[in-house]
């Protein structure tokens, strides 16, 4: 039985820490879902988000190899998370535009830029709102889609 | 103090106490060496190959308990120490390579003798550092000699850009080190203790399962005592061959693949495996959905990620061995009582006395087999024992009569050949006391004959065997089992004169045929006191048994082999 799971790593900022992370998740076979890292600001520290899926077992391996890294601060895993994901969706003007108001009401969507030919549509939601909302915006006919993979903080 | 970055190695050496170190110059590193040779705190031994230069430093750490140190060149010189990297951190072996890397201003251009190092080696290091600024080197040396034997052991690789060995910056060694994202765990837990020794007291057929853990964290002497007490009976692995004498009555021989009937039947039958600093390889479990089927486990390692890895544990325990058995034996004392265990042992006996590890003499061949057990009755616990992989590695470990931790010195995880004799340079160098015996095969010592030039050279009289049949023997011996004897590329018929090729490097050469020319030539090698090989022509088509075929069951052994 494979499940989903955000892990929130806390790692020092140094030379290649992000290869390390990498490069254990693929030379042990995990899957990477996404990741996300950033440096926490004030500190040495960054923050990697790493969504990954697996059996139980395995899930278990994943947070344990991690922590094993050296410059591993801190792993998070079994705590409750608010998840964020951020989509970028580029629409052309000349298709039919109607009824994007109430799609981006229903999932707090903002246009983020626009230009002669185009709209940038804007939403930041957990991942499977994202999902539907980019099925949804198919039927404006997007010319690309970004997705940044989830940022999660634990809120318990 | 002001130093330069090749200073600061030097003088970081010496703080640690490193008498030895191993290794092979080229541009990138010049400047280190430059101060090795100014010195004369330790002793540099030149191998004639990189690879080598690990091993020895492997061998070193392995007998000694101590960190082996290494240094090496950037590029092709670092790319042939990875064998020997990987080589000690799949046994949890301490070391420090040094490397060369060429100037900070130049990494990324494909300059000449540039490769990702760090890159290469993160996935085999236990850690790995390029050293960016000066400044940042005896922090960097500090961390990494206390990163390589604290913990889990493991090897630890310093890449040093050539600028960076030039430069001068301000040397001060902390004498203490904590490093905030790295805090091993070396207590074990005293709830989870308690509950597995509880476990033990209810257990009606308990069984220790004894890995190289406990001979990395020295706990060989509470194991022994723990063993003794509860009149438990025992099994080990390759790597934790010597924690309990070979005449331990309580002993049932190495489990796994080539393991003892015995050992893998208790394995099988028990219904508590405790297990102390072992890793569940797959060459020990076999099929895993068949392994240890009736028994909770109990499994103490000081590595979590090593427990539960492989199969489910019941009484998981991180901690240093040592700490932990210390924090068993009171509470054993006054829980256990061994007489409960007698019929169990019984048992085992009988497993043993129905299927015990042997092989059919001959005298009109040597068997393989026999040489090792005439090397055993010969030098007993004066030798220090290395091998390469193959056969006469599984032979060594089935048939030598090892009496301590430390006595044997192979390549269990990673089975690398042409380990065992630079890893004998390293041992005999560490332990000058002992007789040191690399065991190897025709095929194996090929993998790093040169090095017969460093121990000639350096004064290192390492006596190598050389199990001869004329055949990569393991991979012969499943070519005869599982491919229809299709002896694809194994045949080795073509060979080199081993005596004129051991004399051309100044080193002593015997060729052996017959029992009573084995056994001269060994006393003459020993007693000679300088490198030898002796070449021993073995039975060709001799094979390792019992055997667990790869992805079968331990209680499901091939006992022989019928043409």
């Amino acid at each position: 039985m494979k499940e989903r799971k955000i892990i929130s790593v806390t790692v020092l900022n140094e030379h290649g820490v992000l290869s390390r992370i990498a490069g254990l998740f693929a030379g042990r076979g995990y899957n990477i879902e996404s990741l996300t890292v950033a440096p926490i600001p004030d500190t040495n520290l960054s923050r990697f988000t790493i969504v990954t899926n697996g059996s139980t077992r395995v899930l278990e391996q994943i947070v344990k190899q991690l922590y094993k890294l050296i410059p591993t601060y801190k792993v998070i895993d079994n705590k409750e998370f608010v998840e964020k994901e951020m989509a970028l969706v580029k629409i052309p003007l000349d298709t039919n535009l109607s009824g994007l108001d109430a799609l981006l009401k229903g999932y707090n969507g903002t246009v983020a830029n626009s230009g002669e030919n185009y709209l940038v549509l804007l939403v930041a939601d957990d991942s499977k709102r994202v999902n539907n909302f980019l099925k949804a915006v198919k039927k404006f006919n997007p010319i690309e889609i970004v997705r940044s993979g989830s940022v999660a903080l634990e809120i318990e | 103090m002001e130093l330069t970055g090749s200073q600061m190695v030097i003088e970081a050496l010496k703080r640690e106490g490193i008498k030895t170190v191993f290794g092979y110059p080229g541009g990138a590193i010049m400047n280190v060496y430059d101060e090795i040779y100014k010195q004369n705190f330790f002793e540099h031994i030149l191998t004639r190959h990189e690879q080598a230069a690990v091993h020895a430093a492997d061998g070193y750490a392995r007998a000694t308990g101590k960190v082996g140190v290494a240094f090496v060149t950037s590029g092709p010189g670092f790319t042939n120490a990875v064998t020997g990297l990987a080589t000690a951190y799949m046994d949890s072996i301490p070391i420090v390579l040094i490397s060369g890397q060429v100037p900070i201003s130049m990494i990324g251009t494909d300059a000449f003798q540039e490769v990702d190092a760090v890159g290469i080696s993160r996935p085999c290091t236990k850690h790995n550092f390029l050293v960016k600024n000066v400044n940042e080197l005896p922090h960097i040396l500090k961390e990494a000699f206390y990163i390589a034997r604290s913990g889990r052991p493991g090897p630890v690789h310093i890449d040093i850009p050539k600028d960076v060995t030039a430069q001068v910056g301000k040397f001060e060694y902390p004498e203490e080190i904590s490093i905030p994202t790295y805090k091993p765990t070396y207590k074990g837990n005293a709830k989870q203790i308690k509950k597995a020794i509880e476990a033990m007291r209810q257990a009606d057929r308990p069984i220790f399962y004894l890995g190289g853990g406990i001979v990395s964290s020295n706990a060989a002497e509470l194991v022994r005592e723990l063993v003794s007490f509860t009149k438990i009976p025992a099994v080990e692995t390759l790597m934790a061959r010597g924690v309990l004498r070979y005449d331990d009555p309580l002993l049932f021989g190495m489990l796994g693949m080539h393991g003892s009937y015995a050992a893998n039947m208790a394995m099988s039958e028990a219904d508590l495996i405790i297990a102390l600093g072992p890793r569940f390889d797959d060459r020990v479990t076999g099929k895993l959905s068949e392994f240890a089927k009736h028994a909770k486990i109990i499994h103490v390692d000081i590595d979590p990620s090593s427990i539960g890895k492989i199969v489910k544990v019941d009484y998981p325990i991180v901690g240093d061995l040592k700490n932990v058995v210390e924090q068993m034996l009171p509470l054993a004392f006054d829980k256990i009582d061994s007489s409960k265990y007698e019929n169990w042992r019984e048992l085992l006996r009988r497993y043993d006395q129905i299927h015990p590890l042997k092989f059919e003499d001959s005298d009109e061949v040597i068997k393989p087999q026999w040489v090792i057990k005439k090397v055993g009755e010969i030098v007993k616990d004066r030798a220090i024992i290395s091998t390469d992989v193959g056969q006469h590695q599984m032979w060594t470990a089935q048939f030598y009569p090892f009496t301590y931790p430390r006595q044997f010195i192979t390549s269990g995880g990673l089975g690398t050949m042409g380990f065992g004799f630079p890893a004998a340079i390293g041992a005999k160098r560490g332990k000058d006391d002992k007789i040191v015996i690399n065991f190897s095969g025709d095929g194996s010592i090929l993998m790093n004959i040169q090095e017969l030039m460093t121990a000639v050279e350096s004064k290192i009289p390492v006596v190598n065997i050389i199990l001869n049949n004329n055949f990569l023997g393991m991979v012969r011996q499943w070519q005869t089992f599982f491919y229809e004897k299709r002896y694809s590329s194994t045949d080795l018929s073509m060979q080199p004169d081993f005596v004129k090729l051991a004399e051309s490097f100044g080193a002593k050469g015997y060729r052996v045929k017959s029992k009573d020319e084995f056994e001269k030539a060994l006393k003459e090698a020993i007693d000679s006191n300088t490198v030898s090989l002796i070449d021993v022509v073995v039975d060709r088509f001799e094979n390792v048994l019992p055997m667990v075929p790869a992805g079968g069951t331990l209680y499901n052994m091939m006992l022989e082999y019928k043409d």
